[in-house]
This record gives C-alpha cells, structure tokens and sequence, in this order.
C-alpha cells in the first residue's frame, strides 16, 4: 500500500480511538462537577462517593484521551506535512491556543484534584473539577475551530501557495464552528450521561448500592435528556449548514445522485451503487429532507451529478464524490443511535416522574445497560459522515488529501506506526475495559480501599 | 526591539527550557523510582510525589510543538516528519508512560504493577533521549534539500556518536535532577538514598557533559557563529554543575535540585542561541537552513498569537506555580498513595 492510503489508516484509527474517549472525559467532568457541587452546597457525604467513584472510571479514561491527544497533534506533521505547510499559518493558532488556554487549566487542575482531596479546601476541590471541565470544553472548542476551517474555510488569503490568517475573528466565529461546537459538546454530554446511566442500570439490576445508584442515575438522566435532545436540534441547524457550504456532502449522505424532487424526500435506506452512479430499493418519507436542510416543507436538494459539473467547473477536472456508501450509512448510523437516545431518556424521565424507580423494571434497566454503546457508535459514525464526506479534499475548495501527504516518508515507516499504535490501541482497550469492570464490580464503598493510608511509607519492610 | 519571529523563536526556547526543567525532573523520578527505592512503598511514594505535576509538565512539550506549528509551520513539518521513526518511539514512549502513572497503582498483582513498572522506565527513558537526539541534530545539520523536505537515514543523519552521546548526557542529567527533587519531596531513608545516589551520579554526569561540550565544538559550528556568547552560557554551565554538586554535599536540596535544573535549562538555551536565526540547519549547504524567517507564519498570525499567549501566560504561569505551592510539603506518613 502506498503513503497516501496507510497515512489515511493512521489517521483514522488514532482519531475515532482517541474519540473513544474525549467525550467521556467531558461528558463525566461535568457531571463529576455536579456532584461535587451537590456535596459541597448540601453536605451529604454520598455525592462525594458519587464525585469519587464517577471520578476512579473518568481517571481511567482520561488517562487515555491524553495519551492518544498527544498523537493527534504530532500526525500532522508526522504523516500530514504539506498539509501542515500549507495550512499551519492558520491551523497551528487555534491549537496553540488549545494547548495554552486549555491543556494547562485540564492537567494542572486535574493534579489538584486527584491528590488535593485533604490539602485544599472543599471549594478549592470543587473549583479545581469545574476548571477540568472548562478546560476539556474549551479544548474542544478550540480543536473544533480548526477542523471546521477544513470544512468551511473562512478568515484567509492565498499567498506565497499558502493559506495565511487574515481575520482571527472570522476563523472563531465561523458560522461552521458555530453549529459543529454545541453538536459535539451535548453529544460528549450524552455520552458521559449514558455512561453513568447505563452502569447504574447494571447496578441496580444486581440491586447493590441502589441508593447510590437510583441517585446516580437520576442526576445522569437529567443530563442526558437534556442533552440528547439538544445535540438533534444542533445537528439540524449544523445539516442546514451543510448544504450551504458543503451540499457534496449532503448529496452523499443522501446517496442523492440527481436534484430532488421539491418538496424532496428523505430516505431512509436505499441500496447505492457508487459505480453506475445510482441507488435502488430506496424507501423514502416525504418532505423531511426539505425540512432538514431548510426548515420548510419546500425546496430541492442538489444532487451529486450536478454538483460534480458545477465543482469540475470551479477547480478543474477530477472526482469530487465521497466515498457515498460510507457517508450514507454512518450518517443514518449516528441519526438512528440519536433517536434511541433520545427514547430511553424521555422513558427514564417517565419512569421518575410516576416514580416507579423503586421497582425499575428488569427489561428497560437492560435497555439502558446497552443504551451505554449508542453514545460512542453515534459519535464515530458523526465523525466518520463528517470526516469522509469531505473527501477528496482536505481543506474544503482549497487543497486535497493527496496533496496533504508527507512526501519524505515511505510507506515501511507508516506501516511501522500503524502497526505500533494500533497494537498500543488494542492493549490499551483491554486493560481499560479491565480496570471498568474491576472498579464497577468493587462498587462504591472499594474506592477508597487501593489508595493506601501508610503509617510509615519510608522504611518499612515488605 | 524584537520583531514578531524573533519572539516566537524566543518564546519557543522558553516552552523547552521549561519542558526539560520541569519534565526532566519527573522523567528522572520516573526513571529512578524503578532503580532506587529499597521497597514497594518507597517506590510508590517517588511515583507519587510527581503525581500532581506531571502531566501538566508535559503540556510544556505540547505547547511548544503547537507554538512551533502555528509560528513556524516549516519547521514543524520538516521536524515532524523528518524523524518519523524516532517520534514514533518517542509517542509510544509517552503513552506507556501516561497510563502507567494511572493505572499501576489501581489493581494489586505483582504481575501487573511489574508491567506498569517496566512502563514507567521505558516512557521516562524514551522521550528525553530521543528529544535530547533531535535537540544535538538540529545545530550538528541535516540533510534538507531546497524544498524543505529532509530525508535522514536513521543510522548516521539522526543517531550518529554526537547525538547519542547528548541522548545519553540528558539522561543522566534527567536522573540527578529527579533524584534530587526526591530529596527535596520526602524524607528519612528514601532521602538519603536519593541524595546518595546522586552524588553518585554526578561524577559520570559531568564527564558526559564535558565531552558533550568538545564534541559540539568540533562537530557544530555554534562556538564559531556565537563565540563569546556561548562560551559564556558553557561557563554558567559548568558554574552550576559545580554548585550542584555542592549544594548536594551540604545537603541544600532546594539549590542543588534548582541548579541541575539550571544546566538542563543552559543546554537547551544554547541550543536555540547556537541556532539563531535558523531553526534547522542543513547539511546540504548554507542556502537550504530553514530560518525564523522561511518557515515562519505571516506576520498577521504571529500579532495574533503573540496577544493571546501574552494575555494567557501570565495565568497559565500563575496558577501552575500554585498547584507547586499546595503540594510543597514534603511526603508525609498519612499519605494517600493514589500510583
């Protein structure tokens, strides 16, 4: 295999495995935070157990978000070169920035926390987790600036055969960012929700803890309702968004070939055929793709046939169709595992409302044990509709993935790296879903247990 | 005054100073903690009188290579992927690194902790060795050719005797700093080991760093370019070096521990004064050096950046010094060992 395609290997698996855990750590330092403030505003010791047991699973995790985030940022000069020539005049400040503002509030707070527990005060304490989830926030703030550049380029010039920064105000106001920040964020909120919530069901079936638990449970409800319904009303404004900026991809997760009908139907599964430029079996309800990408019950969508013309005529001969398959598929993905996200909170709400919590039934607390996996699956396929509906281009308009290549590296090397941190990756899952389980099985009251109160740590014999 | 990529060629070389100042002390705790300690508790205590400052001193390195790709994206690209292979070593050495620290103290095996162990030294050692590598091939010149692209063979272009030999004086470095911030965390037989042992390594440590200096004489030509400059940073070098061995004898952990630091820090200072005003030098002739100006952002970018880090420093320094003073005291016997 060449360059091109192991660096694209590389590139995707270290970002969906780092995206494993990213919105873990945000999902759970806010709702971490929550509890802490419960515990430091109302004094009862259980949501400090909360704050503690919650916070053993959020350090397990986090500790893999850092890692592989290291990664992140040295691939694009590693394998990413010319990309990284072309683009770091502007790319390079928002991730700079991320590093400044954000990475140093997260792990020098992050230290405070962890072994602060008796050398600051309570507020201190609480103070220093809040400052974890700002930072983890701000730091997807600033990463999201930068990728929606790729999507949307805005605030530049072509100079020199560079892209060089000419209006900082517009590259962190672009309307992109705008609609991909608080779509990405309520989905990590979602998925630190879920987390709890599904763990707290498992909990609850085995009927250990169920006091901690029930509560556990009901803060992370609350947060996931919220949450999920907010992240589908952010992925509308962010389709609308779409097709104004990027209708390739719209057509793509479509499997649109032709212009819609107007009003255009969206469909809901069609076999695609990339090759003859056609879908089949296609099963379709009315009006909702109009309403997806305009908020009305009008209006035609673009087609990839007619978009392949108009962007032959804008940047010279070439294919410009994504892998339509892929984009389709994960786009219905992430829709579907949203949906059901938002049914088992509404029910979990319900079921609170009637308080019919006390004797939760076996069958719905199983629904939520799975409910844990539709956080991660939606947040890949999101990642992998947006990321691979881009293609071919790197920087949307302005530079493709082909062009993006380190041209100095050959292939043993990437393969080399690709087998290396795939083979970290796949280590590292294990051990995490390890130390998941030991720590869940321990429960709550074996928290404190590891952590060892020493009498005399210096000189004692073993 | 400054101009803009001047600043930025400055404000790098700080990022790195405090990188191998900060860092270079954990790298050696973590280093050590795996030869040192006399039992399993000692070792936990080591590991965890680095835990609160860790990671962040790690953000040092992260900054400066962001701060590299947003002021000077040529460099940062010819870097990156110029030594692809080392920096793969260089990132598996951190991951190891980063979830052993987390994960070895959370279950009670032998086995397990041995594994996470073996972690902590591999990613204590990796890191600073192979930066230290990158750090003596910058000023000792590269093969670049004219379109910024540098195509190093593994063996001679990137680990040749120079480069390894300044691989190996970091690390030794790296362990007398660690040890002697062990000094200055706990106390009772643990110190004194820890003292101990750096008076031991001191002799050898300096030896690698006088060879350093002659080599870098003969193989750079930094003493050339700078002259009375460098010779200058040489003698605050070897002043300090001097100092820290006494300040080690009179048992002042505080000074002695600030004046490793200190050396690491001139090593790294006379790397960028040696530079100055190019980033990378190319073996390949004079014409092809990568400079603060050819790979450097344009000026509306570097303005940019410079108000916000000079708005967000002074925080970022504020409370990073802070979380220093919370855990100031030394290591007591009613500790919570969380590694």
């Amino acid at each position: 295999m060449d360059v091109l395609m192991l660096s694209r290997m590389q590139f995707a698996s270290t970002t969906i495995f780092h995206f494993f855990f990213v919105p873990v750590t945000i999902g759970l330092s806010f709702i971490i935070a929550i509890m802490e403030t419960m515990y430091v505003r109302k004094g009862d010791e259980v949501y400090k157990r909360m704050a503690k047991f919650w916070g053993k699973l959020f350090l397990v995790n986090f500790a893999i978000g850092v890692v592989t985030g290291i990664l992140q940022e040295f691939q694009f000069g590693m394998n990413w070169s010319d990309y990284s020539r072309f683009v770091g005049d502007i790319f390079g400040a928002p991730l700079a920035i991320e590093a400044l503002l954000a990475f140093f509030l997260e792990s020098t707070f992050i230290g405070i926390w962890i072994f602060g527990w008796e050398k600051v005060s309570k507020k201190i304490h609480l103070l220093s987790i809040w400052f974890v989830a700002i930072g983890t926030t701000l730091s997807a703030f600033w990463i999201l600036a930068a990728n929606s550049f790729m999507q949307h380029p805005v605030g530049y010039t072509i100079n020199n055969g560079r892209a060089e920064m000419n209006d900082f105000l517009s590259l962190i106001t672009n309307g992109q960012v705008l609609v991909e920040f608080p779509h990405t964020v309520l989905g990590a909120f979602a998925t630190g929700a879920f987390l709890i919530i599904g763990i707290s069901a498992f909990k609850l079936l085995k009927k250990q803890d169920t006091d901690f638990f029930k509560r556990s449970f009901q803060i992370a409800v609350i947060v996931g309702v919220i949450s999920s319904i907010g992240v589908a009303f952010a992925g509308h404004w962010q389709a609308q968004y779409l097709v104004k900026t990027q209708p390739m991809k719209m057509a793509a997760s479509e499997g649109l070939w032709e212009d819609s009908a107007d009003p255009a139907p969206w469909t809901v599964v069609a076999s695609i055929d990339p090759e003859n430029k056609m879908s089949s079996h296609e099963l379709k309800v009315p009006y909702v793709l109009s309403f997806l990408s305009y908020s009305k019950f009008s209006g035609s969508v673009k087609g990839m046939n007619t978009l392949q013309s108009e962007y032959e005529q804008a940047y010279g001969p070439g294919d410009y169709i994504p892998p339509v398959r892929t984009t389709f598929w994960s786009f219905r993905i992430m829709i579907a595992a949203g949906m059901a996200m938002i049914f088992i909170t509404l029910w979990a709400i319900y079921l609170m409302w009637r308080k019919k919590m006390d004797q939760p039934n076996t069958k719905f607390m199983r629904i939520c044990l799975t409910g844990l996996l539709l956080p991660p699956i939606a947040n890949t396929a999101g990642w992998t509709m947006t990321e691979f509906g881009r293609q071919p281009w790197t920087v949307f308009g302005l530079l493709t993935t082909d062009k993006s290549v380190s041209p100095n590296i050959t292939s043993g090397q990437v393969l080399f790296s690709l087998i290396t941190f795939n083979t970290a990756y796949a280590a590292l899952l294990i051990v995490l879903i390890y130390l998941f389980v030991k720590v869940i099985k321990k429960g709550p009251n074996g928290v404190d247990e590891e952590s060892e109160h020493s009498t005399d740590p210096y000189n004692t014999k073993e | 005054m400054l101009s803009l990529n001047e600043l930025w060629f400055v404000l790098i070389a700080v990022l790195f100073v405090g990188f191998f100042f900060l860092e270079g002390f954990d790298f050696g705790v973590g280093m050590q903690s795996q030869l040192l300690p006399a039992n399993e508790k000692q070792r936990r205590v080591m590991i965890n009188s680095i835990g609160p400052f860790w990671d962040a001193n790690e953000v040092w390195l992260i900054t400066g290579a962001g701060a590299m790709f947003a002021a000077f994206p040529n460099w940062y690209a010819t870097l990156f992927s110029g030594f692809y292979v080392p920096f793969v070593f260089a990132l598996f050495g951190l991951i190891l690194r980063g979830v052993a620290f987390e994960y070895r103290g959370k279950a009670q095996s032998a086995g397990w902790r041995k594994t996470w162990d073996l972690s902590i030294l591999i990613g204590s050692f990796l890191p600073p060795f192979l930066l230290a590598i990158v750090f003596a091939s910058f000023i000792k010149g590269l093969p670049i050719d004219g379109d910024m692209q540098m195509h190093a063979s593994f063996f001679g272009d990137i680990v040749n005797v120079y480069t390894v030999l300044a691989g190996l004086t970091v690390i030794l470095l790296c362990n007398v700093h660690g040890l002697l911030f062990t000094a200055l965390r706990t106390f009772g037989e643990l110190q004194d080991r820890a003292r101990k042992r750096a008076q031991v390594l001191l002799l050898p440590t300096g030896a690698l760093l006088l060879a350093f200096v002659i080599m870098t004489y003969f193989e750079t030509d930094i003493f050339e370019v700078r002259g009375i400059l460098l010779w200058a940073i040489v003698l605050l070098g070897i002043v300090a070096f001097v100092l820290s061995g006494y300040f080690c004898k009179k048992k002042r952990d505080g000074w002695a521990f600030g004046m490793t630091g200190a050396v690491l820090g001139l090593s790294v200072i006379s790397v960028f004064v040696g530079l100055f005003p190019r980033v990378m030098v190319s073996s390949l002739g004079e014409a092809f050096n990568l400079t603060i100006t050819n790979s450097a952002s344009g000026h509306y970018s570097l303005k940019v950046m410079t108000i916000v880090a000079l708005t967000l420093l002074p925080f970022v320094l504020g409370y990073q010094i802070w979380s220093y003073f919370i855990f100031h005291k030394r290591l007591s016997d009613k500790e919570t060992l969380e590694y």
